[in-house]
Formats: structure tokens, sequence, C-alpha cells
């Protein structure tokens, strides 16, 4: 199924086009996969470039490709709405997951990475306040983990866990955020 | 009380002007579920605040990660419980972009028509839930009144009131019952007369007035940035609505205006979707005279029921069919969707990456509620410990939506 993509890609690959891939147009989503590290500055571009102005994070995610290498994923979905496109980026991460912060780009990125970071462990660098949003503080692990049992962890407050012990992962610990 | 403080404070310091940290919730009623507020106060004025939230988390992603598709539909129905029929569709419309079907255009209208009446029913809920938090009580029983009659509706239709899970992939559950047509154009109408009561109770109100009009301001710039969407941000002077911008099903064909306003306060918040209601209604009308009579689900016996169950009784395929869908499901193609709806909250998406089996590799819901929520952040003006519960009322975040 080949449909013609909507979206101006030329500044695009103009600018970025030894670095990023191009997965092609699929269900009104234009896809490219980025390396990590150039994250802030494609949302950036892509914000402001006059012929494109992804003006609106719609949503960031975290995905665990496990036992995949390498595992993690970071996915941005951005909408124009000047023009009505959207763009997903994907960037594969390694373990542990890092990626500089979009919190400078877009204000909203803010709670989006704070999930992601609570559910996969994804460490978004500068970010100003990566707390857990969802879970506790204090709670190990990262719950949506392929790797995390569906029950949790046996405990005193969750006798239908799964035995064994939870995960520690020290290089991880909720605290000691760079 | 000046007296005493004068005299309890030592000879010479200055008055003693220490923020005061308070913990609005996570009980209270007016945080609209479990939200717990902890907030920095400068005598009266809000300096930070900071929302926590997550009480109500009940891992529908993780979840969703271990159910077959047609199981998803009912966790999808308690993301934002007040209009189930939205989130139905929102989840119902990626799958069917991966599995590259289309729904039955009756089933398309009965879709829409629930999802209208599911705004209006969200809606209504704070268009009295916002004055009832600034302490006019009166519009919210008339709300309720008119809320039931959609209740009935869903029940008619649906056999449930709330949790409906009416849509399937590829169409819906039922055709539509018996006798249901003459009910729903009562319901059309009455309503439109008793939206203007709700605005009579309300506009003249000087208490409400003064305490939401050119309170918590939300520029256009600021709402974008913060990611805010549906009647908030429209409330800002964006002139976005998806159904018009990205038509899904038959929104298309239908005639209905986007409202917006400039103001970006409370108030505009609260008018906007009094106003959008007016135009639900007229939706809704459109899809009554429109809809087409044919079938209500698709006919792909691997994806759906067969309609007529008299097959599975007979045909030895359709039985194997019958069971294979009930026991294990159906599988989607491998792929990742990204689809999204205007809610009644706003962008409703759903980001699904599959591997090819029955179950989905990955389901991200982009809850409208979760990042309005943000909206508190957004607002340009100090305001007073009072007014925070005004703001928060009328970003009208759902706490089962924000929590997921």
């Amino acid at each position: 199924m080949s449909v013609e993509t909507p979206l101006n890609r030329a500044p695009i690959m103009e600018r970025f086009g030894e670095a990023i891939d191009d997965l092609g147009f699929a269900h009104g989503v234009h896809a490219f996969a980025a390396p990590p590290e150039m994250i802030v500055e494609l949302c950036r571009f892509l914000k402001e470039h006059p012929a494109l102005r992804f003006n609106f994070l719609s949503d960031i995610c975290g995905v665990d490709h496990y036992p995949d290498v390498p595992r993690f994923e970071a996915v941005y979905h951005l909408y124009s709405l000047p023009n009505k496109w959207r763009v997903r980026i994907k960037c594969r991460l390694g373990d542990p997951p890092r990626i500089p912060s979009v919190v400078g780009v877009w204000r909203t990125a803010n709670w989006h990475e704070r999930e992601a970071w609570d559910m996969y462990g994804i460490r978004f660098e500068g970010h100003p306040d990566l707390r857990r949003i969802y879970m506790w503080e204090g709670f190990e692990g990262f719950p949506q983990r392929k790797d995390f049992p569906l029950r949790g962890y046996k405990d005193k407050l969750n006798p239908l866990g799964v035995e064994g012990p939870p995960p520690t992962q020290p290089d991880l610990a909720t605290k000691n955020i760079p | 009380m000046t007296e005493v403080t004068e005299l309890s404070r030592p000879e010479g310091e200055a008055p003693d002007t220490r923020e005061v940290l308070l913990n609005l919730g996570p009980q209270h009623p007016s945080t609209h579920g479990v939200l717990r507020l902890v907030l920095e106060l400068e005598g009266e004025y809000v300096a930070r605040v900071d929302p926590h939230i997550g009480y109500l988390h009940r891992g529908t992603e993780k979840l969703a990660e271990s159910f077959t598709y047609t199981q998803i539909f009912p966790l999808t129905d308690r993301l934002d419980y007040l209009c189930p029929p939205s989130n139905n569709l929102a989840f119902a419309l990626a799958v069917e972009k991966l599995l590259g079907i289309k729904a039955p255009i009756r089933a398309q209208y009965i879709r829409v028509l629930m999802a209208e009446l599911a705004r209006i029913s969200g809606h209504l809920l704070i268009t009295g839930a916002l004055p009832l938090d600034l302490g006019a009580m009166t519009a919210l029983l008339y709300a309720m009144r008119e809320r039931e009659m959609i209740m009935d509706l869903f029940e008619m239709i649906s056999g449930a009131r709330m949790h409906t899970s009416f849509c399937r992939v590829g169409g819906v559950r039922e055709d539509l019952p018996d006798g249901f047509f003459p009910k729903i154009r009562e319901f059309c109408d009455i309503f439109p007369n008793r939206i203007r009561d709700y605005e009579r109770l309300v506009e003249n109100n000087r208490v409400f007035l003064k305490r939401t009009q050119g309170i918590g301001v939300i520029s256009a710039e600021d709402g974008i940035d913060l990611g805010l969407s549906g009647p908030n941000l429209r409330a800002s002077g964006v002139d976005w609505d998806l159904r018009r911008d990205e038509p899904y099903e038959i929104y298309d064909r239908l005639d209905f205006s986007v409202i917006t306003r400039d103001e970006g306060d409370c108030y505009a918040r609260w008018r906007c979707r009094v106003e959008e209601m007016r135009e639900s209604v007229r939706i809704i009308e459109q899809c009554l005279d429109q809809m087409p009579e044919g079938p209500f689900q698709i006919d792909m016996p691997t994806i759906a029921f067969p309609v007529d169950k008299d097959k599975v009784h007979c045909s030895m395929e359709a039985l194997i069919q019958h069971f294979d869908l009930s026991a294990y499901g159906f599988k989607v193609p491998k792929g990742e969707v990204y689809s999204a709806i205007e809610a009644p909250k706003g962008e409703l998406g759903f980001y699904i990456i599959s591997d090819g089996s029955e179950k989905p590799f990955r389901m991200k819901v982009r809850a409208p509620s979760f990042v309005n929520l943000q909206g508190l952040f957004g607002t340009s003006n100090a305001h007073f410990l009072a007014d925070m519960i005004a703001v928060l009322g009328s970003l009208d975040p759902v706490m089962a939506e924000v929590d997921k």
C-alpha cells in the first residue's frame, strides 16, 4: 500500500537526511527513526521551521522491546496545528535507557516524560523534575517493563503477586537522578 | 485577632510571612475525584501548585497487553467514565486502521450518535459541577435530570447505563432497538430548551460570573505549549477540532460548527462546553435523519460474530470460526498506528503496536484529561486559593482518565 505522504519532507531531509531514517507514511502518520542524541535538535527544528510548524506535542510513549536489543524505545507524536500533519519520531534506546528531555521545547512534555520514567525507567536528561507520577515514592522497579509481572511481586500488601524478589536495579533507583 | 498577633511577635522582627503548604485532597469534593494538590500559599495567593496523581491508577496499558482486542473495550470504558462510547470509538478506530477495515455506514452513524450523546453527558456534568464548586448548587440538579435521560437512552441501546462497551471492531454490538427513534427525538426536542435553562440559571448569577470571568486565563500559546486540547484549547481561541480537521467516521457528512472563544478564562471554558452541547444535538438530529438501513457489523467471520446466529448452528465453518473468535480473538497484522478522535475532553489518541498476535504488544492511551490537568501551570495571573477550585473545575479533568 503506497499512499502519497501529505507531509512536506524536503526541509527535514535536507537538514537531517544523513542522520534520520524515513520510515514512510502509514495510517495518517509519517514516521522517522532518529538517534536519541538528536531528539531535541530535531524537535526544535520541526517546531520552528516555517514550512512545518509542528507546534503541538501529542504524546510521548515509552516502549519495552524485551528481549530485543536495543531494548527500549521512546516514541514522540507531533502534530502541526496549521498544516494538520502528524509525525512520529522513534528513538531506540539501550539499557539503561537515556534520552535528552524535550521539556525545553514543549512544556507539556513534562508529565509525559515523568510517565515514561515511572513506567519504563527511561531517564530524560535535563528534565526539571523527574519524579514518579503514578506509582508512589519508594516503589521499586518499573511496572510496564515486559519482565515485570502483571500482578506485581508478592509482599504483605499484595498477597496475589508473583513469588520472587522485587527487581533491584541499583543503577536505576528512583533517587539519584542525574 | 490582629492584637494577638501583634503581641505575640517578638520586638523588632518583621511580620511573619512564611509560606504555608496546604494539602488539598485526595478526598475532597471539588477535586472531581481523587486528585491531591499540594499548594504553596503566600497568604491567600497560590504561589506554586504540585498535583499528585495516580490514586486511581489501574494499569490499563499494562493490562491491555494481556487482553485480546475485544476484551480491551471494557477497559476503555473505564478511562473517561462519563463518556464511554467515545473511548470505545477511539480504540475501535485504531484497531480498524491496523486491520485495514471500516465499519458499515449504519454502524458508523450509530457510533457517532452515541459519541455525541456521550459528549452531552460529559459536558452536562461539568456544566452543573462548576457552578456547584463555586456554591451555586441548583444547576447540577437540573443537569443531572437531563443526564438521566441520556443514561436511559444508553440503557435502551446497550443494556448498561454507564459502561456501555457497545462498540466492536468492525461495527457495533447490536442494532438500535425498537422504539429508540421516538425516544431520542423527544430528547432532541426537549434538550435545547433545557440548555437555555442552565444558562439562565448561571448567566445572571453575579457570584458565578465574578469567580469565573477573567480567572485562570490561559493564552493560546500557553495552551498549545501545554498540550491542552478540546474545549479547553478552543476557549483560548484556537480553532481546532479533530471532528472537522481530521474527519473520522461520517463527520465529513455532517454540518456543525466549531465553538471557539477568545477570553481563555474559566467562564469561556464553561461557555464553550455549553454551546458544544447545542452542536451535539444538531449532529444527533442529522444522524437520525441520515441514518441508512443496512448491516451494523462488518461481514468478516474472522473478526466479528455472524449476525445470523443460525449459521453457527448449521455450518461447520461458521461454528469453528465462532469458537475461534470467542476463545482466542482475532489476529491483527504487524504494524503500528496512532489514531486520535475528538473526545469530549480533547484529543483522545490510541497508539497501538501490534506484533501480529491477538493481543497488542503495546497500547498507549493519550488521555486528554492527563494532559489538560497540566493547564493548572498555564494560568498567567496569580490567583487565590478559592480560584484554584474554579480553574480546576473549568479544566474538567476526569481522574479515571488522568490516572489510566
